[in-house]
């Protein structure tokens, strides 16, 4: 079955106090579809003056909305994952327009996953509790989980809905106001998000404001009205947004991708049984979103003695990727979001053959000759070389996985650590104690056994080294948006005898 | 600020320094490449107003292009190295703080091994 583009209006707004309004310059940016290169609608510009009327907006309202009853904020974030629910499909099909990724994965995994983080929050708000500790007969320390008040949010463009979800849900339930701003690259069902939820929350708790990263990205993130900042992107940028948080001494979290290996021992190969199958899959996921993913498994470390076997059925498994129109539900890898990224990641498939790298399939352009020839597509690609090469070392944010071997277990963790990232990695044995040792020494926040690319929510999602830190997608993240309040109380009635 | 300098590494393709210089123009000649890691816009440079960022001895200045000092962080120089880079650009919509994003252009490097000229 396939889908086909939604229709849009001329151009859309910001979401400021739960009206919808135009930005101050009145001045619009016009956005276009990777699938096709066709025009979607413009989208504000915004500058600093938008970015102070939604922060004035959150903090008129902040200290209302910090008093509500978790009660009530749960069942709102319930709501919300009510209306997203009844809307799957216009999401699904708006975002696969706005991102180029099939429609398969924005039906059957984004939407649902960020369906399901808002009931997430919606119930761990409910549960969470402070403490009472009496620390001598006397003496009772009580810690109270208040909100930050006011903070923002800066999201990328690989799963628009899903990032804002991720950052929006505990947020809001933890009682802050929030102002966002999406990526420039995709600002559609952020606002489509907006339409639907209206005036659900109060006017001026949720703010959705567009615009480019220095002239509205930087406004935001330096701003003096906000409590602390949130970011997902890359280093230079989260560099920059440190530095902004160090000035209001504000607390943030950042997360900055990786470039994580994927590593199959020997054992995987030994059974003949379904588990290869699903090795094969596995090995194969660094095509899932087109490679546009913060933890691709965009290094896969294959151990010598299966290494023949390995990629030989790994390759035919590429092959076999069924690259189309991200309309069509057969389709499994889509367009890149754009064509900067296009170009960067065919620049580095050339940067890997310069420096030795062989090409064991793809490494090149899709082209299409039909309504798809504007688009951006760029074949799975598996290159051979070894850790050294720069594309081991720097994420190329494309269907592109580097393959090398190792002689053994010392060897794999070896080169698993050898990057400055340590977002995620993946770890493939049939070796019980392999299935513990392995994972537990490789410097990542998030290391998948004998599967990949699973992003539940109540399993916390963070890095480690350049990958930044804060734990998203778990009631931790509720810690990064709260403030700890002690009051210490004394039931003694006699003094303490210094004056 | 006491950080490596090592020269002649980088270089800018007529287009892209030409862009480069209207932004010159438009924002003062007091700015710096810096190279980027991570994901979604990383692996690229990002133009910004030197007085931004905070660069220190963590900072590698791979020479000038076009009037403007190219960094990027000694823990990504190490694979570096060997390589010289050529700034380039192309149509596109970036997200990041770099100064080109809201003309619709974006700065890519394309690049090669120091001993192939």
């Amino acid at each position: 079955m396939a889908y086909v583009k939604l229709s849009f209006k001329d151009r859309y707004e910001n979401f400021i106090n739960g009206q919808f309004t135009a930005p101050v310059s009145d001045q619009y940016f016009e956005n276009f579809s990777p699938v096709d290169g066709s025009f979607i609608a413009k989208y504000p510009s915004s500058e600093a003056e938008d970015i102070d009327l939604a922060v004035e907006a959150a903090n008129k309202v902040k200290d209302a909305w910090g008093k509500t009853s978790v009660t009530e904020r749960s069942a709102l974030l319930n709501k919300v994952a009510d209306i997203l629910q009844e809307n799957l499909e216009e999401f699904a099909i708006m975002e696969t327009c706005d991102n180029g990724k099939p429609i398969r994965e924005t039906l059957a995994a984004d939407i649902p996953l960020a369906i399901d983080h808002w009931r997430y929050f919606a119930s761990v708000i409910r549960a969470q509790e402070g403490s009472a500790t009496e620390l001598d007969a006397n003496t009772l320390s009580l810690v109270i989980k208040e909100p930050l008040g006011v903070v923002g949010q800066i999201i990328p463009w690989n799963f628009p809905l899903l990032m804002l979800s991720w950052k929006l849900a505990p947020a809001l339930a933890a009682g802050n106001c929030v102002v966002l701003k999406p990526a420039e690259q995709t600002p559609c069902t952020a606002t489509l998000f907006a339409e639907k939820i209206g005036n659900l929350f109060p006017n001026g708790v949720i703010n959705i404001v567009h615009g480019f990263g220095p002239q509205a990205g930087k406004p935001l993130a330096s701003h003096s009205g906000i409590n602390k900042i949130a970011f997902t992107g890359e280093t230079t940028t989260g560099q920059l947004i440190m530095q902004y948080a160090s000035k209001n001494i504000n607390p943030i979290t950042v997360e900055l991708g990786g470039k994580s290996p994927n590593i199959f021992f020997e054992s995987v190969m030994s059974g003949g049984d379904a588990f290869v199958d699903k090795c094969m899959e596995g090995a194969t996921f660094f095509g899932l979103n087109q490679g546009e993913v913060c933890t691709c498994p965009s290094r896969l470390l294959i151990q010598e003695s299966i290494y023949n076997e390995f990629i030989e059925k790994m390759i035919v498994r590429t092959q076999a990727i069924v690259q189309g129109s991200p309309y069509d539900q057969n389709t499994m890898i889509g367009a890149q979001a754009s064509n900067d990224q296009y170009e960067k990641i065919l620049s580095y498939i050339e940067i890997g053959k310069k420096e030795g790298a062989e090409v064991l399939t793809g490494g090149n352009a899709k082209k299409f000759d039909d309504e798809l020839a504007n688009g951006y597509y760029i074949e799975p690609t598996i290159l051979k070389g070894n850790n050294k090469m720069r594309i081991f070392q720097e994420e190329i944010f494309g269907p592109v996985v580097c393959v090398t071997t190792f002689k053994d277990e010392e060897e794999a963790l070896e080169i698993a650590n050898e990057t400055l990232y340590g977002l995620g990695a993946g770890v493939w044995t049939r070796d019980a104690h392999q299935a513990y040792t392995v994972p537990r020494a490789i410097k990542a926040g998030r290391v998948w056994v004998n599967c990949y690319h699973a992003y539940p929510a109540h399993a916390p999602f963070g890095g480690y080294k350049k990958s930044g830190f804060g734990r998203e997608t778990h009631l931790m993240m509720l810690a990064h948006y709260q403030q700890n309040k002690n009051i210490l109380i004394s039931y003694d009635k006699n003094k303490l005898g210094f004056f | 600020m006491n950080s490596l300098k090592v020269q002649n590494r980088v270089s800018i393709t007529d287009n892209a320094n030409e862009f480069l210089q209207q932004l010159i123009k438009k924002h003062g000649p007091d700015l710096i490449f810096h190279q980027s890691g991570g994901c979604c816009d990383g692996s690229a440079p990002m133009l910004l107003k030197r007085s931004e960022i905070y660069l220190d001895n963590n900072d590698v200045s791979l020479g000038y292009v076009g009037g403007i000092e190219f960094y990027m962080h000694k823990d990504q120089y190490e694979y570096w190295k060997y390589t010289h880079i050529t700034i380039d650009i192309t149509k596109g919509r970036g997200s990041s703080f770099s100064l080109e994003i809201p003309e619709g252009y974006r700065f890519i490097i394309h690049s090669k091994l120091l001993d192939e000229n």
